[in-house]
């Protein structure tokens, strides 16, 4: 038994902002007896953290899919926490309450497993902080009998290693099937009296070659500072550990009971995913390559999905979400169907950003029948026709004016693009075509629409190469230059009073990405670094109130001191092929000579943007081209069209 | 897409006025909070509600003066107009089922047949129970030393900045109640207080301010308010009525 901690908590919390995010009680939450396993069974206890505020981590479909994955096994309790922000914590070191969750208030240190959910790096410092709250071991080598296993999973977790010192475990991939396992596992282990202890259970998921034990493996480095090998320091362990791969999406309907919080939240909507993966190849894009291949969702099941979702939640805006989700191959019956059954009703559906390609103005009027045509999001990427070779998301200029003259003459007046700065073989040229390029769409738009309030904003962000990419090799380009480019690019587009007024500029400085991407690339030793930043006050990197560049940067000078290696090493440094990289012992089922052959194309077409160097095209409509995933991972592309069609809802 | 007209929309058939409670840890939430997540308990409990008419229309409520967050409520109260006529009973019983416990409706009354006069001009005054940590003795005295005096100035941070008001016209009756324990068996002193709402507000953690300001009653380190009622006061203006009841309103 483990006792609430609430009362002790209550007489503090209308002292900190927003107490109501550290209640609990959204409607569809879950509150288990501490022991409510059938009798005689053993309980498996879980909690889940998504490592930022609650009003980030709430909406994430992730942990809410685990977490309802998991409770709805009789002996399974799943129970969710948060980052807390810095009021809260003095309030919890000050009364000495430990790291809590929201649902039952139960001390994290008390279950089983704490499972944290890295959608991004910047998540590295909450999580110790959350450690430290919780009086868990922050080093898990030194972690007692009766302290959880600690568990990362989410897109991050695909290279581990600089938080391999704080986690005892890793999962790659799809968490719906791995959660149940190890599960599973711990069943099993608690049930013969826990014979080996926590090492013994930790051997055993390792075993399972899907889960990624980092204390396992011995990591040796070379003369120049590079890995010189990663292996196995005991018998039986896998080599190399494998993502999960979940397929027949129809079979999961996840998220069923939708949490929803009576707290202000970043995502307020009902989201269903309807494929997940994605082929499209964009070299930067890391989810689009650890995510192969792609699984869709049935045109009737997203429909039920969607019904279910509104009915549970009472949301009445409804997200289709995936990578690219006008690629799904029954978007247009669906966006019809779904605006026919809501006609008349306040439910609206929208779309994340679109591709160019993808686009049309059908999809486009169908989605906003319902709602208001609040704007258009296209993800062009890449500046120059050149910068979209290299990066593989070939449009062309033609193309998207086309496409957002379409949309300004159908009464869309706000366009906003995204793109990236510092990508490979980049010049100070290439990002002032983004400037070319916007006035063009403001030019097109007042002249299709005959009206002068057309607006577009242009979104920047600093590219990070990131692990199992083609750009995983890649320099990243150093923060002056980035900043240097989009001073440039903001002064010539001000420079312009023709067009000045029509765009709208958002991008952010070069210096966060330094750190994200000293956290994406980097190995074992940046542990310290992260530590080392915590331990300076290092909490909420993801928001630049928080986020303090020099703190990261001289935490990297302590915690990198005798490596030989630094934070450029690390960053903006080019590596080679034959280098090991931290994560090539974690298989994403990508085949690295694919990965580099597709990388040597990049260059290739930056090169020569008009020779031969290939366009990869899209496995779901050309014949395989052999990324490796699929044999790998024993999977296969699962799309439609299935051919069905939404019916009328009754009415009721 | 040319500027249309917003479609005007049909007024409310009908109109209900709901009571409900903010009880345990739900008296966190802001009334913005509140808000939220009523609305959307409205769309989960299918309630045909009235829209307002506008290029953004939205659900015909009305909210009355909402508690502070932090304090608990069993009577807060909100009117909705509806498109469908509906049975009051039914209604509530629906939003109920909808609603994250702790959040509580606690009775329906159609407008029609309930007293006359709007709901803010309805609630009048509340009745709250302030629970603290402080022995009775102790709160009794800074109570004496309160109603000894015609007005007691507080401040207070409001939107507008640090605001000086007179925090002791509104109250109209405040008492120590006799018993030394709370409802939790802790130790400690609850005070009863009838208040009348004012313009600028007077709340019940303002009246422990203007006590502390006039004796030498110490901070309590716990403090819990509860509005128990809100209504028309009694024509002696020693107590409430119903507002949702059928009886004429006074006067
Ligand atoms: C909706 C969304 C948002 C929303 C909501 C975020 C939220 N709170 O969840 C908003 C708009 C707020 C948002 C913000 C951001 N996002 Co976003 N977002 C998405 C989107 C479209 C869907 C995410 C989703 O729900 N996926 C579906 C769920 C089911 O997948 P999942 O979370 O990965 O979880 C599964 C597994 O990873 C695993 N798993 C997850 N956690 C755990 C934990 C354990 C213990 C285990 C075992 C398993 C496990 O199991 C789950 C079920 O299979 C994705 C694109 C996509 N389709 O994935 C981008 C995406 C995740 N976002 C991304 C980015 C970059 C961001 C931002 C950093 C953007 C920015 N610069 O501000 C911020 C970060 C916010 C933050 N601090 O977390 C990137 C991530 C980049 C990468 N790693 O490749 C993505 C992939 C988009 C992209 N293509 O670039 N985002
Ligand atoms: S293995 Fe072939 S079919 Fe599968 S994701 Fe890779 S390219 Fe596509």
């Amino acid at each position: 038994m483990t006792a609430s901690l609430f009362p002790r908590l209550e007489p503090r919390l209308s002292s900190v902002s927003k107490p109501i995010q550290y209640v609990g009680g959204e409607l569809n939450s879950t509150v288990k007896d501490w022991d409510c396993a059938p009798e005689g069974e053993e309980t498996v206890r879980w909690s889940l953290m998504y490592p930022d505020a609650y009003e980030v981590g709430l909406p994430n479909q992730g942990v809410q899919i685990l977490y309802e994955v998991l409770n709805e096994r009789d002996w399974i309790l799943a129970e969710r926490t948060y980052a807390v922000w810095p009021d809260m914590e003095a309030v919890m070191r000050e009364e000495q309450i430990p790291q809590f969750t929201v649902d039952g208030h139960r001390a994290v240190r008390d279950f089983d497993v704490l499972g944290i959910s890295f959608a991004t790096e910047l998540g590295y410092t909450n999580m110790l902080n959350a450690l430290d709250l919780a009086g868990i071991a922050l080093h898990a080598v030194d972690r007692g009998e009766d302290e959880p296993i600690v568990l990362g999973g989410g897109h991050a977790a695909f290279n581990p290693e600089p938080v391999a010192d704080f986690i005892d475990a890793a999962v790659l991939g799809d968490g719906e099937q791995a959660v149940l396992l190890i599960s599973d596992v711990i069943r099993e282990w608690k049930g013969e009296g826990r014979p080996g202890g926590r090492e013994e259970l930790l051997r055993r998921l390792a075993m399972l070659g899907s889960v990624y034990v980092p204390r396992f493996y011995d990591v040796t480095y070379g003369e120049d500072g590079a890995i010189e090998a990663v292996v196995p320091n005991r018998p039986g362990i896998p080599y190399r550990v494998t993502k999960h791969t979940l397929m027949d999406l129809d079979a999961w309907p996840y998220p069923a009971k939708p949490l929803v919080p009576l707290a202000e939240t970043v995502h307020e909507r009902f989201s269903v995913e309807i494929f997940r993966g994605c082929t499209r190849g964009c070299r930067f894009c890391q989810a689009g390559m650890i995510t192969r291949p792609v699984r869709e969702r049935s045109i009737s099941t997203i429909g039920a999905m969607v019904e279910n979702g509104i009915r549970a939640s009472g949301f009445e805006e409804v997200g289709l979400l995936s990578l690219s989700s006008a690629d799904h191959t029954e978007i247009g019956e669906m966006a019809t169907d779904l605006a026919d059954r809501y006609e008349g009703t306040n439910v609206s559906l929208s779309l994340p950003s679109t591709r160019v390609d993808a686009f049309n103005i059908t999809l486009a009027n169908e989605f906003s029948r319902n709602g208001r045509r609040s704007g258009l999001t296209f993800a062009p990427e890449g500046g120059s026709e050149r910068m979209r070779k290299v990066i593989n998301k070939m449009v062309s200029v033609d193309d998207l004016i086309d496409t957002v003259a379409t949309a300004y003459s159908h009464g869309w007046r706000q366009v906003k693009l995204y793109f990236m700065c510092g990508l490979p073989t980049e010049t100070d040229e290439d990002v002032l075509e983004i400037a070319e390029l916007a006035k063009r769409v403001i030019a097109t738009g007042r002249e299709v629409s005959g009206r002068n309030d057309i607006r577009c904003t242009v979104s920047i962000g600093g590219f990070v190469p990131k692990p199992h990419t083609p750009f995983q090799w890649a320099q990243q380009l150093d923060h002056e230059t980035t900043d240097e480019r989009l001073r440039k690019l903001r002064e010539d587009v001000r420079a312009d009073k023709k067009y000045a007024r029509a765009i709208g500029f958002r991008y952010h400085d070069g210096r966060p990405g330094i750190v994200e991407g000293l956290l994406s690339r980097g190995d074992r030793r940046v542990g310290k670094v992260i530590e080392e930043s915590w331990r300076a006050g290092g909490r909420f990197d993801g928001w630049s109130e928080h986020f303090s560049y020099d703190r990261w940067a001289a935490a990297a000078e302590v915690g990198l001191a005798g490596t030989g290696v630094d934070l450029d090493w690390y960053t903006t440094r080019g590596r080679e092929q034959d280098e090991v990289l931290p994560w090539d012992h974690l298989d994403s089922g990508l085949d690295k000579d694919w990965l580099w052959s597709d990388w040597e194309d990049a260059l290739a077409a930056g090169e020569d943007p008009d020779g031969p160097a290939g366009e990869v095209e899209d496995c779901r409509w050309t014949p395989c081209y052999d990324c490796g995933v699929c044999p790998e991972m024993g999977t296969d592309i699962q799309i439609g069209p299935t051919g069905q069609r939404l019916l009328p809802l009754a009415v009721v | 897409m040319s500027r249309a007209q917003p479609e005007q929309q049909a007024p409310p058939v009908q109109r209900l006025r709901v009571r409900y409670a903010k009880r345990g840890r739900m008296r966190f939430t802001s009334h913005r909070d509140f808000s939220r997540a009523f609305e959307r308990a409205l769309v989960r409990a299918r309630v045909p509600m009235a829209y307002s008419s506008g290029f953004n229309p939205h659900p015909r409520i009305s909210y009355a003066g909402a508690s502070p967050t932090g304090s608990a409520s069993e009577a807060e109260y909100l009117e909705i107009g509806l498109a469908q006529v509906l049975d009051p009973a039914d209604v509530a019983r629906t939003l109920a089922g909808s609603l994250p416990p702790g959040l509580d409706v606690v009775e329906v009354a159609d407008v029609a047949t309930a007293r006359t006069g709007g709901l803010t001009e309805l609630l009048q005054a509340s009745r709250w129970r302030v629970e603290t940590d402080l022995p009775v003795t102790t709160a009794r005295a800074g109570v004496t030393d309160f109603l000894a005096l015609e007005s007691v100035p507080v401040e207070r941070m409001t939107k507008k900045g640090l605001r000086t008001f007179d925090c002791r016209t509104a109250v109209l009756h405040l008492e120590v109640e006799d018993a030394e324990v709370d409802a939790a068996g802790r130790p400690g002193s609850t005070l009863d207080l009838l208040l009348r709402h004012t313009v600028p507000s007077v709340r019940p953690d303002d009246v422990l301010t203007g006590i502390r300001s006039c004796s030498s009653l110490p901070l309590p380190d716990r403090v819990l308010l509860t509005r128990l009622a809100q209504g028309p006061l009694t024509p002696a203006e020693d107590g409430l009525e119903d507002p949702l009841s059928a009886a004429p309103a006074p006067g």
